[in-house]
């Protein structure tokens, strides 16, 4: 097995989303989502995590090993890097163009793998699971593929060993044990421990970190590969969807599991 | 002529048939003008069977894809596209399916959209933001990549043809991840939680004891499924989690019981047909979403309803 690599430098995407506990609403005329009140994905907080524990477990920040934080987005989404900072990441790109705008999958995957190969080697890309606003949980994958790097995807627990990263993967009602050389790319699911919430001085010490911007043109991109331009699956139409109506709420007087048949029987279900 | 690919993993074939969520795809391929051709993940002695389901072809590799998690099946998949010239590809919404889904888009510069329950010729439909939108979309002139859900459609009537099976070279997948070994969790005897049509689901409220919702969803011949505060704290396993991080399901009968309804869980579940909510909590918000809501003590009310189900269905 070769030696594990000096210094591990690991890139984790985070995404900046509109909070799921408020409605959200999609609009215009090519659909896309209102980004209002818009926070860290809640699933890209487990990658993070990930990637603090891997640099941890080998010396840290202290040993040169460095985990690289990078967002694509509008403006605003700087706060998903800035909240990244303050658990502990060592610096921050932000891919921030308005060419971007409207990016499905494909083009997405294809700015970030632009973005990842213009701004360094890594070790290893660490992702959430699934954003919590597409929610195709596609861009891992297509990735992976850009990039031509093994995949280990929805993993709840990883590390790595020599240049070898190893993970546990949980999906579709098996584990699996997976291995893979570095560089490699893993996303993580909620499983993995729970994400550590930024303390005084990590949030003091995230104000003096270096966070870069990035335009397509820095990452060799023009912008028609991108955005609406770029992308190759396209909403046409977009209907917000009747609120559910809550239907009869009854009290238990002792025969509620007796009505529940009753319903049942009535909508034909047993 | 138009053709329509539909990948089946190969571990959904069996002697007794196919799978009900890859019945569901070929029942969709089978409306659509033109040829059906399968492209099975694996060699497999019934690959001719798969003509019953109306597979007019089905392209086998040279050896099983499945060794390269998504980076095999995917290399193998864009090759049966290229030589049969498709239009679209169906898979299945499985977490492995979608990955498979996604190497697809980047190999064949197609668009890929997940999460379909209707497919009208080149416009598939999804819901998005947990439901709370229905779109329709579509890839323009480039090839479709279509995940669908399980539970879209009625599976089609089953015949006695055979496909023709022809052999396809596995391609080289690339840098792949390596399986070092697999534990495959015990089956229960119950239907899978995303395809079975009926669910039965157990949250905070029951305390960790899963025996009446077992009971229950056996009286109804239905998959079990959890919240995540109940697989958060070891009751079930978490492949039991339906929501936003679990599995999403659209059966036609959802029965969540102590359940709160939180927005995550809501996401996995708010496109079932009927909903029913049992909480003794009257401002549970699942009641929002429940055709018939119970405010009542779960211990009483679930063993209640899976005698009178049994006395019913004698």
């Amino acid at each position: 097995m070769s030696d594990a690599p000096a210094q591990l430098k690991v890139l984790v995407l985070v995404k900046h989303v509109p909070d799921a506990q408020f409605d959200r609403h999609l609009a215009g005329e090519s659909p896309r989502l209102d980004r209002q009140e818009s926070i860290l994905s809640e699933l890209d907080e487990y990658a993070v995590e990930a990637a603090l524990q891997l640099i941890e477990a080998h010396g840290g920040a202290k040993a040169g090993h460095e985990v690289t934080v990078l967002t694509m987005g509008p403006d605003a989404a700087s706060n998903a890097v800035k909240k990244s900072l303050q658990m502990g990441a060592t610096q921050g790109l932000h891919l921030n163009d308005a060419a971007l705008a409207g990016s499905d999958a494909a083009a997405t995957s294809l700015a970030l793998a632009a973005a990842i190969r213009a701004t360094g080697d890594y070790h290893l890309i660490l992702t959430g699971m699934s954003s919590t606003d597409g929610e195709t949980s596609l861009v891992p994958s297509q990735l992976a593929e850009r990039l031509g790097l093994p995949q280990l995807t929805l993993v709840s627990s990883l590390e790595v060993d020599g240049a070898e990263v190893r993970a546990q993967r949980d999906a579709d009602g098996q584990t699996q044990h997976l291995r893979a050389s570095l560089p490699a790319l893993v996303s993580v699911t909620d499983q993995f421990d729970e994400p550590r919430y930024p303390n005084f001085k990590g949030i003091m010490g995230a104000k003096k970190k270096k966070t870069t911007a990035l335009t397509v043109a820095d990452i060799g991109l023009t912008p028609d590969q991108v955005g609406t331009a770029g992308s190759l699956a396209v909403a046409v139409s977009a209907e917000e969807r009747p609120a559910r109506q809550g239907g009869t709420v009854i009290t238990d007087q002792g025969d509620a599991g007796v009505k529940l048949a009753d319903f049942l029987a009535d909508q034909k279900l047993l | 002529m138009s053709t329509t690919l539909v990948y089946v993993d190969a571990r959904s074939l069996s002697a007794d048939g196919l799978g009900k969520a890859e019945h569901e795809l070929l029942t969709v391929a089978g409306q659509r003008e033109g040829d059906v051709v399968v492209a099975l993940s694996a060699p497999h002695d019934a690959a001719a069977d798969l003509g019953r389901y109306g597979a007019t072809t089905v392209v086998v590799p040279s050896a099983d894809t499945a060794a390269a998690p998504a980076a095999g099946p995917a290399a193998f998949v864009a090759a049966v596209a290229r030589d049969a010239a498709a239009d679209v590809v169906l898979l299945t919404n499985s977490l492995e399916s979608k990955e498979i889904a996604a190497r697809l888009g980047v190999k064949l510069t197609a668009g890929v959209i997940t999460d379909v329950v209707a497919v009208e010729g080149d416009v598939f439909t999804k819901s998005v933001l947990a439901g709370a939108y229905t779109t329709r979309s579509t890839t323009g002139p480039h090839l479709a990549i279509v995940t669908l859900k399980a539970n879209s459609v009625e599976p089609g009537a089953t015949g006695e043809r055979s496909a023709e099976v022809r052999t396809l070279e596995a391609p080289d997948p690339g840098p792949a991840a390596i399986i070092e070994r697999t534990e495959v969790k015990p089956a229960s005897g119950r239907p899978g939680l995303t395809d079975a049509r009926v669910v039965v689901s157990g949250g905070r409220g029951l305390d960790g004891n899963f025996g009446p919702i077992e009971d229950l969803a056996d009286a109804l011949g239905a998959a079990v499924g959890a919240s995540r505060a109940a697989t958060d704290a070891g009751w079930i396993d978490h492949s039991y989690q339906v929501g936003q991080t679990g599995q999403t399901v659209s059966p036609q009968l959802y029965i969540a019981a102590g359940i709160s309804g939180a927005v995550q869980h809501k996401a996995g579940m708010q496109t079932a047909q009927t909903i029913v909510a049992i909480n003794n909590d009257p401002d549970a918000p699942i009641f929002e979403i429940a055709d018939l809501g119970i405010v009542g003590d779960l211990t009483e009310v679930l063993p209640q309803a899976t005698e009178e189900i049994k006395k019913r269905k004698g």
